[in-house]
């Protein structure tokens, strides 16, 4: 039986925030959190790969308790399963900490196939947390995958995205892939799996469960510091032209005129 | 208003939201545009279950009522209400199987139809029966365990994309409407043609065709009810589905709405946006009371008759000729509000006056629901005296 772990993660919803000029913070309240998008097209991959083998998809998550809302999105689509790592000890994780972390979780979750990320989040941008998965579970990995061409006995076949085309790779099972957006469209929720989720509880994990060394976890376990966030000066406004349509075009080529663009 | 939905409800009303918003609005210009039934739309809908909602769950549904139906009909209506139609008119075809059907014709036809797998069509209307639906005269003669029925049904909403009809016939042609019988005839019966797709002023993504039956068998087992009860299952079936067609004009009509006043707000004349001008300001009042007066008669209506009221011909008759007038009259306000803009097909008004216009005539014209009132209020008086 296929079973695939798909990792999600909650973020923002970038579209909505706001910088806070005083503090050059984000402005996080009352901000949506959405499944990382890059994640949506990991969970309908698993899904397709369900639908075409039979099996079980997982989905497993690092943060906060309101982060069931976005696994309880992810069964609302059709996975079967959701798994929380939650603990006050995993905050301020860096990725290397994250994927040690998630490692944990997977191992826990039993025997599996294939690990589907997100080629990166939106938020940290980084696109490091499913190789360090991969690397962790001493599982083989391809990075940013467009397609699955085959998946057979004991090993998978795919498109990888790269500058200029894209790689034809083979790799043997389990393994790790993360997944870029040419993918797939990710599907809507259905009424009777946005049911199921709302009966359906997220299993949550924490340190002692997971059976983690308190040292690789959380800010503790991170090998990286952040020093400093800033956000780049805000881009000056332009001019406005004034006047009527006539009289702003005569302008725009006097202008650009002067500058010597014609 | 706050109407107090339960949070499954809610889950149903915003799925279909979400829907409405991310797969419908963006096609619903090109849709009418090109006169094309949404196909990939209807394998959205059916994949997000919203087909399942009215059916029982032993037939594969989700168990809930005509009021959830309704939440669903206004949502996809809000985005195009060709496309609700083209939702609506399947459960209206499926409503006389679910009533009045056998087990064993409730298990052969309700599961695909409940999966949206396959799509229904309800067939009464002939070219000399419009209003008065007793004058049809398609009529399906006995002959061993089949019935052969002969002639045509126009302007059949799903015509030739459903694949389950529900079409009354006479079985007794000297017996007038009470001589029809209702029968379920499936799309590929030999003697069952499709006419031309009929060209419409408003709702166009919705197909109406002709259905032609020349000699076509039909198994006697496929008859519901009894012979004769045909008229009485078509009166019941419209009576059931009145409340979906008001939720269609509720949704198109807040759609119409919701445009109307964010153009109102930005559009800038005399140094103001419009919408400051009472002239305006009092419209986008007057439409707004009207949908939210047509909201709470069409679920109210709807969630008494999930409740168990046992006569509601004049309360559904109602909550669908309310809500159609009000249709029109917003959408007729909303191009008025976008002024030239509004007649323009670049934006999105015009298509929502021409497509309210089709609920004041379709599934029993707003004259008809006005008798059908009149006639209940003397039949009350009736009785009150006796």
């Amino acid at each position: 039986m296929l079973h695939v772990v798909v990792c999600i993660k909650q973020v923002p919803e970038i579209t909505e925030v706001s910088i806070d000029r005083r503090t050059n913070t984000l402005v996080r309240e009352g901000v949506p959190s959405i499944i990382n998008p890059f994640d949506m097209y990991a969970i309908e991959e698993g899904l397709r790969l369900k639908e075409a083998h039979g099996g079980t998809v997982s989905v497993i998550s690092m943060g906060p308790p309101q982060v069931e809302s976005s696994l309880k999105e992810a069964v609302a689509m059709g996975a079967d399963r959701a798994v929380l790592l939650s603990d006050s000890r995993f905050a301020g994780a860096d990725t290397l900490a994250t994927a040690y972390t998630l490692a944990q979780g997977i191992r826990r979750l039993g025997q599996f196939d294939l690990v589907i990320c997100g080629k990166q989040a939106i938020d940290g941008d980084t696109g490091q947390v499913g190789p360090g998965l991969a690397e962790e579970l001493g599982i083989p990995h391809v990075t940013y995958v467009r397609r699955i061409r085959e998946l057979g006995d004991g090993m998978l076949r795919v498109e990888r995205m790269v500058e200029g085309g894209w790689e034809l790779i083979s790799t043997t099972l389990p393994a790790l892939i993360s997944v870029v957006k040419d993918i797939n469209e990710p599907r809507l929720p259905s009424l009777k799996g946005i049911m199921r989720a709302k009966r359906t509880p997220v299993t949550v994990w924490g340190l002692e469960e997971l059976g983690c060394d308190p040292q690789r976890v959380g800010l503790t376990g991170s090998a990286t510091e952040v020093v400093r966030i800033w956000t780049p000066e805000p881009r000056e406004s332009g001019e406005l032209l004034q006047g009527d349509p006539e009289q702003q075009a005569r302008q725009l080529v006097e202008r650009l005129r002067g500058l010597g663009v014609i | 208003m706050q109407y107090f939905l339960s949070e499954e409800q809610e889950a149903i009303r915003d799925l279909a939201r979400r829907l409405a918003e991310e797969k419908i609005r963006p096609q619903a210009p090109v849709l009418d545009e090109r006169e094309e039934f949404p196909s990939q739309l209807m394998k959205e809908l059916a994949r997000a279950d919203l087909f399942a909602v009215p059916f029982p769950e032993e037939y594969g549904g989700m168990g809930y009522g005509l009021f959830e139906l309704c939440l669903v009909v206004e949502q996809l209506a809000w985005a195009c209400a060709g496309v609700a139609t083209s939702y609506a008119a399947s459960f209206l075809g499926a409503l006389p199987i679910l009533e009045f059907g056998t087990e064993d014709q409730k298990r052969r036809y309700l599961p695909s139809l409940a999966a949206g797998e396959r799509m229904a069509a309800f067939a009464l209307t002939e070219p000399e029966a419009g209003s008065d639906a007793g004058a049809i005269s398609t009529t399906a003669v006995r002959d061993g365990d089949h019935y052969v029925l002969n002639g045509t049904k126009q302007w059949i909403t799903n015509g030739g994309e459903a694949d389950v009809y529900t079409v009354i016939a006479l079985t007794d042609k000297t017996k007038g409407a009470r001589g029809a019988s209702a029968f379920v005839v499936e799309k590929g019966t030999p003697g069952f043609s499709f006419g031309k797709k009929e060209k419409k002023l408003g709702i166009r993504c919705s197909v109406t065709r002709e259905l032609s039956f020349t000699d076509c068998r039909v198994p006697a087992h496929n008859r519901l009810g009894r012979e004769g009860m045909g008229f009485l299952i078509a009166m019941r079936t419209l009576d059931k589905a009145r409340p979906g067609v008001g939720a269609l004009a509720v949704g198109l009509a807040q759609g119409a709405l919701d445009e109307a006043v964010a153009y109102a707000s930005q559009r800038v004349q005399f140094g103001k946006p419009i919408s400051s001008f009472q002239a305006i300001g009092h419209k986008l009042a007057d439409m707004a009371t009207l949908i939210e007066a047509s909201r709470a008669l069409v679920y109210q209506v709807a969630r008494s008759i999930d409740a168990g009221q046992r006569d509601f011909s004049k309360e559904s008759a109602m909550a669908k000729l309310f809500p159609a007038d009000v249709a029109m009259r917003v959408t007729l306000e909303a191009v008025q509000v976008f002024g030239g803009y509004g007649y323009m097909r670049d934006y999105p008004v015009e298509k929502r006056m021409r497509d309210a216009k089709i609920l004041q005539i379709y599934e029993g014209t707003n004259e008809i629901q006005r008798n059908i009132i009149a006639s209940a209020l003397v039949r009350e008086l009736k009785s009150r005296r006796r």
